[in-house]
């Protein structure tokens, strides 16, 4: 590292050797990267690189024990998670650092050409191969990759095949009672909780389940809602419930509709949270001169509510109410994890994984990635236009 | 773009200062009776034990031995406790047998360089977008921004083709790169709206004393963007954790590296009616996670929120 303080000019051999090492650095880094990139992708390929350590430090016998016997599988793991974490953390550090280097050495008008471009094109780049590319080439398929039929043909199936159509269905039944589900619920609660006291460890247990995964939440209420036959005890809270008040049990995720209900119920549990937090936040951000003189007027706590507090924050709702929207119309993992979109219960994303991977036609899959896009763009519109009057407003 | 992106910032410092922890409820409004709050601190009291019951269903049941889980439901345990044969087996099955600690280490080994890699990128393109001056470059950051709106889906396709032709499938490098790709567009947003509000003297003063743009950034901008970066941390930390559908398309359910959320979902397939190895199993699933939210939720909303927007 350069001290900042020493004045920029410097003798010209210095850079030279400067420019050499970083070269060696970013040749050695590469060289690393790969190298460690071979031995996470061989499936001996820790227990190689052991051996052949043990070989070069001159422990021939440990050597020979590992090639024979490998390492216990705990130990193999551990290694190759070290092994991935400084390829992966180190590698990309190492390799731009010695760019730098290597810039700082060469100096003068290049410098300053290709300087912008060495911190900008590697995210670029990135984004343009993992996002632009696909992107274009995911319409392009969704148009030709049509077996006989013609130009929109996978279209026509999207919007005509019954299956597609539920899948479809099923997706608007989601929207409109998960988004409406969660804001409510959210909206609710976080009205509520303003008012009690212990409001940070009430908030907590809504919360909470933002962190678990859909596939976690799947599992927890594929719990709650499991289903025995009635000559079995029911260890499944709802059964349970059901069948201490004397009714029979219900299969909840081999009966439509009630499944979409059920998973439409998980997603609510995992959104109310996120809207929660952000709709508690803008209420605390009503000015309570505001409030305070509503009541002095004499309005009752609910005309405060729909009179004031609402329409105040009213850009907070449409950010939440678009953000869990996208959300929803993507839902994936609750699906496929617990039906499997079975039983009348797909989704489009669910269907569109489905004909991507165990169907093997990626003309559809295509065409419904499409359609979730088509169907996004409006929404995030509206989310951007929202979050843009807000900017100005503040 | 610039400007009302710039101009988002003390919105969100304002969401921020309204956290859980600082905030003073209010109390004792005028004219509400006695009864009134009563019901509405039951309301909060009934919502909240709502939303954690389902969890601590599992808790509890990971905790109780197979023959008891099947018997009887998980609130007799609650119930009679004294009853109730609890065991650590179910975990100690799920990790070894079930191949859950290899999965554990598989998620680790995935999330962490997933994690750190695009923050790394981002921060040195929301760097150059903010403070350096070449030619594209406001069209270049709309383009970036722009890709948020590109649901994840749509990348399905053409990635796995390219993916099987080069051998990548079934690679850390090759997730790690994916998770990379699909992050940056959020990480440059977040970082650039905080880099960019950084003030100029700072700049001035440093480039004057000869600094380059690389020592401003290593030595001023990373640790003068800790909130922000740690913000996307904590955020993409447990996006790339919780993940299922890109670890499923792009690595797959080999044992040497299938993800945590992967394994779970293989168990619920083979073992669907064995609650004393799922239950266990989503805990372990889920503690980090969960760990990681307690302990940094401050930064977690802030990262929520300007992450909402992820594609």
């Amino acid at each position: 590292m350069r001290d900042p303080s020493t004045p920029a000019p410097r003798p010209r051999d210095h850079a030279t050797r400067r420019g050499l090492i970083a070269l060696g650095v970013f040749l050695a880094a590469v060289a690393a990267i790969w190298a460690g990139v071979r031995v996470l992708s061989s499936p001996t390929g820790i227990q190689d690189a052991v051996a052949a350590l043990y070989r070069l430090v001159g422990a021939r016998g440990a050597a020979e024990a590992v090639a024979v016997y490998g390492l216990t599988d705990t130990t193999e793991k551990l290694a190759l998670a070290a092994v991935a974490l400084v390829v992966g953390v180190g590698g990309v550090w190492a390799i731009l650092i010695s760019v730098n280097r290597l810039l700082e050495a060469l100096g003068g008008r290049f410098e300053r050409l290709a300087r912008p471009w060495v911190f900008v094109l590697p995210a670029v780049a990135l984004v343009g191969f993992y996002l632009v590319y696909p992107t274009i080439r995911t319409i392009a398929v969704s148009l030709t990759d049509t077996g006989t039929g013609g130009l929109f043909e996978n279209y026509r199936q999207v919007f005509t095949r019954p299956e597609m159509l539920a899948a479809i269905r099923n997706n608007v039944l989601w929207l409109v009672l998960g988004t409406t589900g969660s804001v409510v619920i959210g909206l609710a609660f976080a009205t509520l909780v303003d008012r009690v006291k212990r409001e940070a460890l009430a908030k907590t247990f809504l919360f909470l389940p933002l962190a678990i995964s859909m596939v976690g939440a799947a599992v927890i209420w594929r719990f709650v809602f499991y289903w025995r036959p009635p000559s079995e005890p029911q260890i499944g809270l709802a059964n349970g419930i059901l069948t201490s008040l004397g009714y029979e049990p219900v299969a909840f995720f081999q009966t439509p509709p009630v499944n979409t209900l059920v998973l439409i119920m998980v997603m609510v549990w995992l959104q109310t949270g996120f809207a929660m937090v952000i709709l508690s936040a803008a209420i605390k951000g009503v000015p309570e001169e505001l409030i305070e003189a509503a009541r002095i007027d004499g309005a009752s706590e609910i005309q405060v509510f729909r009179r004031i507090i609402v329409p105040t924050i009213r850009g907070s709702l449409i950010t939440v109410a678009t953000t869990i929207f996208i959300v929803i119309l993507k839902v994936f993992d609750i699906v496929f994890v617990t039906t499997g979109g079975r039983f009348g219960s797909d989704v489009i994303a669910n269907r569109m994984f489905q004909e991507l991977v165990r169907f093997r036609n990626p003309g559809l899959a295509s065409a419904l990635a499409v359609v979730l896009l088509v169907a996004v763009v409006p929404v995030m519109v509206i989310n951007v236009r929202n979050l843009r009057r807000q900017g100005v407003g503040s | 773009m610039t400007a009302e992106v710039g101009s988002r910032e003390p919105k969100a410092r304002r969401r921020d200062d309204l956290l859980p922890r600082g905030s003073v409820a209010r109390l004792d409004p005028v004219g509400t009776s006695f009864w009134s709050r009563a019901l509405v601190r039951a309301a909060v009291v009934v919502i909240a034990v709502m939303w954690s019951l389902p969890t601590a269903g599992l808790l509890i049941s990971s905790f109780r031995s197979a023959n008891d889980i099947n018997s009887t439901g998980w609130w007799t345990a609650l119930l009679h406790p004294f009853e109730t044969t609890w065991t650590l087996a179910n975990y100690e099955q799920v990790l070894t047998a079930s191949g859950m600690f290899d999965a554990f280490v598989n998620s680790l080994i995935v999330t962490v360089p997933a994690t750190v890699i695009p923050i790394t990128l981002a921060a040195f393109a929301a760097y150059a977008f903010a403070w350096m001056q070449f030619p594209g470059r406001s069209f270049l950051f709309a383009v970036v921004v722009a890709l948020l709106i590109v649901p994840l889906q749509m990348t399905l396709v053409p990635l796995l083709q390219v993916y099987n032709r080069t051998g990548l499938t079934g690679t850390f490098l090759g997730i790690w790169l994916a998770h990379t790709g699909f992050g940056l567009p959020l990480a440059v947003y977040i970082l650039y709206n905080y880099i960019s509000q950084l003030p100029r003297d700072l700049f001035e003063s440093a480039f004057i004393d000869g600094a380059s743009h690389f020592t401003a950034f290593t030595r001023l901008v990373l640790p003068l963007s800790m909130p922000a970066l740690a913000a996307f941390a904590i955020f993409q930390f447990l996006w790339v954790w919780n993940d299922l559908l890109v670890a499923l398309v792009f690595l797959g359910t080999d044992s040497a590296v299938a993800t945590l959320t992967a394994r779970l979902n293989e168990l619920v397939g083979s073992r669907g009616q064995d609650w004393h190895l799922l239950t266990a199993g989503a805990f372990v699933t889920m503690v980090v996670p969960v760990v990681v939210f307690l302990s940094l939720q401050r930064f977690f909303v802030r990262g929520l929120l300007a992450g909402s927007m992820k594609g």
